[in-house]
């Protein structure tokens, strides 16, 4: 197992060698540059500003400085757009603040939807069943710029219980929001893999063996039935996290947080490099240890996988 | 004698102007909170003044640090850093005197050195600064030199007679100059701080300005607060102690929170004017602003489209837009039909009369038609052009309207929505037909857009050439009033039609009713919260 | 001993016994599909749907792009949905009518989530059955692709496909579809990993299989459980993806609209009263997914081989 750990990690360092290479490449490619304004800047004030940032120099070059610096001083470089900071600033500062509600979000919406999965296998095709899954496929489908507003208007205007937006160092009031906008989504998928995994699982032999042998129900479910049942859904709360994460656009964008999400949808739209290529390793990043978490649980659950 | 006499008359008309700070109304009674909250759509990119572009971040520096002038309610100009001045008789040479007792948040006297430096960072290369182009349009000596690098900064044109006396030389008079002193890029900066803290200088508690207010909060992408600063020269005038910018990046949610009352300001989502000027007068306000909202008709000889090369088909395109439906019906903000290129809202200018302006949109729409017709094209055979705009859903909702102004007259046209970066490097290339844009004066002056069109302009995206235009231009600088020449300017670029101006902005706000002393009149939308005050209701 | 007479009817009975005819497992699967109401009533509703969005701009008296003159400007009083003015669904800010933007609206989005699916799927499915059964190495390299590929935001992919090929409905497709294939292949990866150590797997292995014909003959079909509910998770996801684009100023061009983008215009128009413009496009899309989720409960039920 260890070896296993120790080669993904080791295995991590050229996988995000390529994704810079390639995102640089990508970003590059795309017309437009970071200096772009309604006035069109004099050649010269142009030329100051890239020589400044380096970006005179040939593609190659610009690379190699990137990721020289990264690796010498841990340094991701500067943003364009957000002339008093770095990216490094823009990451701690940001990180941060998305990682604490992705988290709550993340632990409610996979509370709750393994929850409800389980309670409507259970009770399948009964009332119970159809209820649950409606109230999850409502959080699922009203996206995050729809029920966010909805939010606002009924927590903070009509009934004042909670800020309209703001982060406060993540102090619980500000909390409460974002988390909901972000978790219902995700309740209503991870419900229904969870569901159709543990019908699954349900019908297969041993549990009938269990069954047969006298075992009460909710020994079955929990000690026979619900690991099995579990392992799709690892998979998919992998992706479920880091899409928590990089999707957290509109959280910041409707709840004023300062997280790092906006900063996908930003950087690209403004061509600000470095920012991009800084969210883009750090998402590589998060993936890859997310990814490699899930495996080992993997492992864990399902004694005949071997790595 | 006859020079000093001169000089005095210069002199003592100079120092009329009036000081100013929060004119508290004796009858009104002061409300026991003295906070203030205000909107940001965006984050705060930078509060560095000689790196600033955008218009909310000036909005903040404004209140970090004070230049030689600042602006009053109706835009006039109003004495800050500077007392005095005096001007050359050739008008080339403004000499200021500075405030002796304005400081720097850390004690420290504000110079004319503090002036120099910051000018000169303005144009340093080093500093790559994007507004750099700010001090050539003020006409500042050797500004092109420095930014192309081929002379050094200490060679700009600004110098420092002593501590109190600040002296710019130009290099051909401007009548408007001081008025481009109010701008955030030429407000002074602390040179111990910037060298000692380098990027890191505008950081709260780093941060030093002579402003009324300092920076004790900032998080990015979250809120910025500001705190009164006890060592500023007219602190005691000041009544508001702390005001928060709030970044909501929602005009809708931010209009709720308005409501909930966590923000005392906010700009009226688009739709909403009408209903909320008839039921809550007493907070919704709109002013006109110092911009306007154009479509481009590229006339590059060699990418623009042949059609846009006549006249008449240009004249036409411009005819069948009917601005009234626009303003009233789709941005319903008070907005202005713009039928010339210049507000009518920027200091000293009248708004010449066009020919076309006068005409009903019925007629205009005939006359369209018929101007089509005779190059050829009609509804069934119609004209095909495309229009690029940024994404926008009010520039998509006026997009969507004229492409159906057009069908009716004989126009095809085809609606191409970019992201603003894709769409700016196509403009500046020229390689579009139509192409939404729009212009924000940088002082409050006509020339600051009738300037964009001469064929010098780096600005002039629809590469129009009218060497009339030049001259009339070129010679309004040294007028003593130059709006006659304006007006034939005006009136050359409406028989010419190189642009469709559609609509003057305006800027339509709610306003909480207990606050006082905010200029809604301001064209530029120039506030100082140290003008604030709040009553006791 | 007791012999039976054999009685006339018996002789039928055994002959027509003889002429009953096998059923294939996609049969059963098909009766036991119809078995299950709420899959077959949700059948029928996307069919409906589907016949709405083709049909109707067509039955509208307005067009999709038409602007109402009188309405302009005031859709909060003037825009509600009647019968009498042709606007069934009342109209947007700009006049236009509801009922035929719906319409056109549900069948871009439609578009969207099955052909993008279907690239996702098939990709997907192929790719991680492939690297979870190979095992060892292969896996690990092409898991490592996933990985990176994953980890690239999707925006700049997006703005870069749509930029350099324009903003045709084909690129947002592709672009879309392109990016969900990760996902299914991660699952489907897992799925294999578990299902390659059961006994039929060795079986057909010691008996010389080859890896092809067991990848599709035995790992594939016993997929589809978890591949059909994760696809009806995936169209979903998809509609929301190409709103979220449309919300970023980069989906289908004007006056095209998708369910997307009408929702998120209607959300703005929450504060402002005219409800109807988002109820509605939230309506179908809600209608939409809510069968989409039972026709795939009813798929899986169907076709896996163990249910009762």
């Amino acid at each position: 197992m260890f070896s296993f750990i120790a080669r993904r990690l080791l295995v991590a360092v050229p996988t995000l060698l390529v994704l810079i290479v390639i995102s640089a490449v990508l970003m590059h490619a795309a017309p437009g540059g970071p200096f772009n304004s309604e006035r069109k800047l004099s050649a010269e004030v142009l030329a100051n500003l890239q020589a400044k940032y380096g970006l005179d120099q040939p593609l190659y070059v610009q690379i190699w400085t990137y990721i020289r610096d990264l690796v010498l001083h841990f340094d991701f470089g500067p943003s364009f757009k957000y002339k008093d900071r770095t990216v490094n600033d823009i990451i701690s500062q940001g990180f941060p603040v998305t990682l604490v509600y992705g988290f709550w979000s993340f632990v409610i919406a996979t509370i709750l939807g393994i929850g409800a999965g389980v309670i409507a296998a259970i009770r399948q095709n009964t009332p119970t069943d159809y209820l649950v899954l409606t109230v999850a496929i409502i959080g699922a489908v009203l996206p995050g710029y729809v029920i966010a507003p909805i939010l606002v208007l009924v927590f903070t205007l009509k009934l004042g219980w909670l800020p309209g937006g703001g982060w406060e160092d993540g102090e619980w009031r500000y909390l409460v929001l974002p988390v909901i906008a972000l978790s219902t989504g995700y309740i209503a998928s991870i419900a229904r893999l969870m569901r159709s995994s543990m019908l699954e699982t349900l019908n297969s032999n041993f549990v009938r063996t269990a069954r047969a042998k006298g075992l009460p129900e909710w020994k079955v479910i929990t000690r026979h039935v619900m690991k099995p049942a579990l392992l799709p859904i690892l998979s998919y709360l992998g992706p479920v996290f880091v899409g928590m994460i990089t999707g957290s656009v509109v959280i910041d964008m409707y709840f004023s947080t300062g997280g790092i999400g906006k900063s996908f949808v930003d950087s690209a739209l403004n061509r600000d490099y470095s920012v991009m290529l800084g969210v883009t390793l750090l998402v590589g990043a998060l993936t890859i240890v997310f990814n490699l978490i899930v495996d080992v649980l993997y492992a864990f659950i399902d004694p005949k996988i071997r790595y | 004698m006859k020079k000093n006499l001169l000089l005095s008359t210069v002199l003592s008309l100079a120092l009329t102007g009036t000081t100013f700070a929060a004119t508290v109304d004796p009858a009104d009674k002061l409300a026991g909170t003295q906070t203030f909250n205000f909107w940001l759509l965006d984050s705060i990119t930078t509060l560095d003044p000689q790196l600033i572009e955008a218009v909310e971040d000036s909005d903040v520096a404004r209140q970090l640090f004070e230049g030689l002038y600042t602006e009053d309610g109706s835009g006039d100009l109003v004495d800050a850093g500077a007392i005095g001045y005096t001007v050359s008789e050739d008008k080339k040479t403004y000499t200021f005197q500075l405030r002796p007792e304005a400081k720097w948040s850390n004690g420290a006297p504000v110079t004319a050195n503090d002036y120099v430096y910051a000018w000169q960072r303005l144009v340093d290369p080093a500093t790559a600064s994007s507004y750099a182009w700010y001090m050539e349009l003020m006409q500042v000596d050797n500004a092109t030199a420095v930014i192309a690098g081929e002379k050094p900064p200490s060679e700009l044109g600004v110098k420092a007679l002593d501590d109190l006396t600040l002296e710019v030389k130009l290099i051909t008079p401007l009548p408007y100059f001081r008025k481009m002193l109010v701008h955030s890029s030429v407000l002074p900066v602390p040179k111990a701080i910037i060298e000692a803290n380098g990027q890191k200088w505008t950081e709260p508690g780093v941060l030093v300005g002579n402003g009324a207010y300092t920076l004790t909060e900032h998080k990015p992408g979250e809120k910025a607060v500001v705190t009164r600063n006890p060592l500023y020269w007219n602190n005691a005038a000041t009544v508001i102690q702390s005001g928060s910018f709030l970044t909501v990046n929602d005009e809708n949610i931010a209009f709720t929170r308005y409501e909930a009352g966590e923000l005392d300001t906010v700009g009226i989502p688009t739709g909403m004017y009408p209903q909320l000027s008839k039921d809550r007068p007493a907070e919704a306000s709109s002013a006109p602003r110092a911009c306007t909202y154009y479509y481009l008709l590229n006339m590059d000889p060699e990418k623009g489209p042949e059609a846009l090369k006549n006249v008449n088909v240009r004249k036409a395109l411009s005819y069948a837009v009917d601005r009234d439906i626009l303003v009233e019906k789709v941005l319903q903000s008070g907005q202005i039909p713009a039928y010339t290129l210049t507000p009518g809202a920027m200091a000293g200018f009248t708004v010449p009369s066009v020919d076309y302006a006068t005409m009903t949109q019925a007629a205009r729409s005939e006359e369209a038609k018929q101007l089509l017709a005779e190059a050829g094209y009609t509804p069934e055979n119609p004209l095909k052009l495309t229009l690029n705009y940024n994404t926008s859903e009010g520039h998509k909702a006026i997009a969507v309207a004229v492409q159906q102004f057009y069908k009716a007259v004989g126009v095809e046209l085809t609606l191409n929505n970019m992201e603003w970066q894709v769409h700016s490097d196509i403009m500046h290339e020229r390689t579009y037909e139509l192409a939404r844009s729009a212009w924000c004066g940088d002082y409050n002056e006509a020339s600051t857009f009738l300037d964009l069109f001469t064929s010098s302009s780096g600005f002039n995206d629809v590469a129009y050439l009218n060497a009339d235009y030049d001259k009339l231009m070129a010679d309004s600088k040294t007028m003593d009033d130059p709006q006659p020449n304006y007006t034939k300017a005006e009136e050359i670029l409406a028989a010419d039609m190189p642009i469709i101006p559609i609509y003057h902005y305006t800027s339509s706000r709610m306003l909480k009713t207990d606050v006082r002393g905010y200029p809604k009149k301001n064209v530029f939308g120039t506030w100082y919260l140290k003008e604030l005050y709040r009553v006791a209701e | 001993m007791v012999t039976a007479k054999l009685r006339a009817g018996d002789l039928s009975r055994i002959t027509d016994m003889a002429e009953v005819k096998g059923r294939s497992l996609w049969a059963d699967a098909r009766k036991r599909f119809m078995r299950n109401k709420a899959a077959v009533a949700s059948l029928l509703v996307l069919i409906i749907i589907t016949l709405f969005s083709l049909s109707g701009e067509a039955i509208a008296p307005w067009t999709n792009e038409e602007i109402d003159f009188n309405v302009i400007g005031s859709a909060d009083t003037e825009g509600m949905p009647s019968f009498a003015s042709g606007h069934y669904f009342g109209t947007d800010d700009l006049g236009r009518d509801l009922f035929a933007r719906s319409a056109q609206g549900t069948r871009v989005s439609l578009m969207v989530g099955f052909v993008g699916t279907f690239i996702a799927v098939l990709v997907g499915t192929v790719y991680g059955a492939v690297s979870g059964y190979v095992g060892g190495r292969t896996d690990a390299i092409m898991m490592r692709i996933v990985d990176i590929l994953s980890a690239i935001p999707y925006m700049f992919v997006l703005i870069l496909l749509l930029v350099m090929f324009g903003r045709s409905m084909f690129m947002i497709f592709v672009g879309i579809g392109l990016l969900s294939w990760l996902g299914m292949a991660r699952i489907v990866r897992g799925q294999t990993l578990s299902l390659k150590h059961k006994e039929y797997i060795e079986a057909a292995q010691a008996s010389g299989v080859s890896s092809w014909k067991i990848i599709l003959r035995h790992i594939l079909p016993n997929l589809l459980g978890v591949v059909a509910v994760y696809t009806t998770l995936l169209i979903p996801d998809m509609i929301m993806a190409e709103s979220f684009i449309s919300f970023l100023g980069l989906g289908v061009q004007e006056p095209l609209t998708s369910l997307g983008a009408l929702i998120s215009e209607g959300s703005k128009a929450i504060v402002q009263g005219s409800l109807w413009q988002l109820y509605f496009p939230l309506a179908f899309f809600t209608v939409t997914l809510y069968a989409f989720y039972f026709v795939g409960d009813g798929l899986r039920d169907a076709l896996d081989p163990k249910d009762r």
